[in-house]
């Protein structure tokens, strides 16, 4: 299994990307705080409106309505033009404040690409918490096909297939 | 940094994806490529010459076959390039950390509080 990481030293908490399978894309992180905390930082929409935009890309989340129950649904419209975000949209599937989240995520430009499954396990051990963010997508078309929409546009490879070709080159 | 879209373009093709995975092995003959890969001939010229146009194979004659390998630079850059998926979580989480403090912190000052 490929994966890629960063965060040398022991003291940083360290971000891994997995493609776990085919259609499955892993994100894993570690954060100093209790688990109660971090969930309530993803899932309440004044706390994610502050971090969930990457801002080093210049976009902002102009909009993020949440109805955090099974069968609530949600939505998130980013972007750098408020008049023509992209947005992000799905349903609640599975809430079990602290630990465990489950929704679907459609990302609208890209409809026919189908909903994505996310679980978020938030996993606490003496004070921390790992967050575990599993992304099922409809195919590995569709996962290839965010890799490259998650901001840029046009890519198709993914960073598992790279990260072989490139470590059997050296 | 710069990444060609010609390069992604490329690699948008399932079958040109296999010519390249199998490449990683060493150089091979046009006939084996297509042999190994269940291609037309025509379909193995094709996706060779797309390969090649944008500098992620390259053509060496050998005696009387034409060799194709594989080239590092171009798949090293968009490594990179796509190593910034990564880059966008690891941002996120960096922005969550702050407000995870924070929370921590004014939970502490409740709790404190109640104490009181």
């Amino acid at each position: 299994m490929q994966q890629v990481r960063t965060g040398e030293s022991t003291q940083r908490n360290e971000t891994i990307v997995e493609r776990t399978a085919d259609r499955e894309l892993t994100v894993t992180r570690t954060f100093n705080a209790a688990a109660h905390i971090v969930f309530d930082a993803w899932t309440k929409p004044e706390l994610l409106k502050r971090w969930w935009a990457p801002k080093s890309f210049g976009v902002s989340l102009f909009e993020c309505e949440s109805d955090l129950r099974v069968g609530g649904t949600y939505r998130y419209a980013f972007g750098r033009d408020p008049k023509n975000p992209e947005v992000f949209s799905g349903r609640y599937v599975e809430v079990k404040p602290p630990s465990r989240l489950v929704f679907t995520q459609l990302y609208e430009r890209m409809s026919d690409a189908g909903e994505v499954v996310v679980t978020a396990t938030f996993e606490e051990s003496q004070g921390r918490t790992r967050l575990t963010l599993h992304q099922l997508f409809p195919s590995k078309e569709a996962l290839e096909g965010a890799l490259a929409h998650g901001m840029e546009r046009g890519m198709r490879v993914t960073l598992d297939q790279l990260d072989a070709l490139v470590a059997s080159m050296r | 940094m710069e990444m060609n879209p010609e390069t992604l373009a490329a690699l948008g093709e399932p079958n040109r994806l296999r010519i390249i995975e199998l490449l990683r092995a060493g150089p091979r003959p046009v006939n084996d490529i297509r042999g190994r890969l269940k291609l037309r001939q025509s379909q193995a010229s094709q996706h060779l010459k797309v390969l090649k146009d944008v500098g992620l194979v390259e053509m060496e004659p050998r005696a009387q076959q034409r060799f194709y390998r594989l080239r590092a630079e171009p798949l090293k850059q968009l490594h990179q390039w796509l190593d910034r998926y990564r880059h966008i979580w690891e941002e996120r989480f960096e922005a969550l950390d702050e407000i995870v403090e924070e929370l921590k912190r004014k939970e502490q000052l409740d709790a404190a509080g109640k104490d009181r």
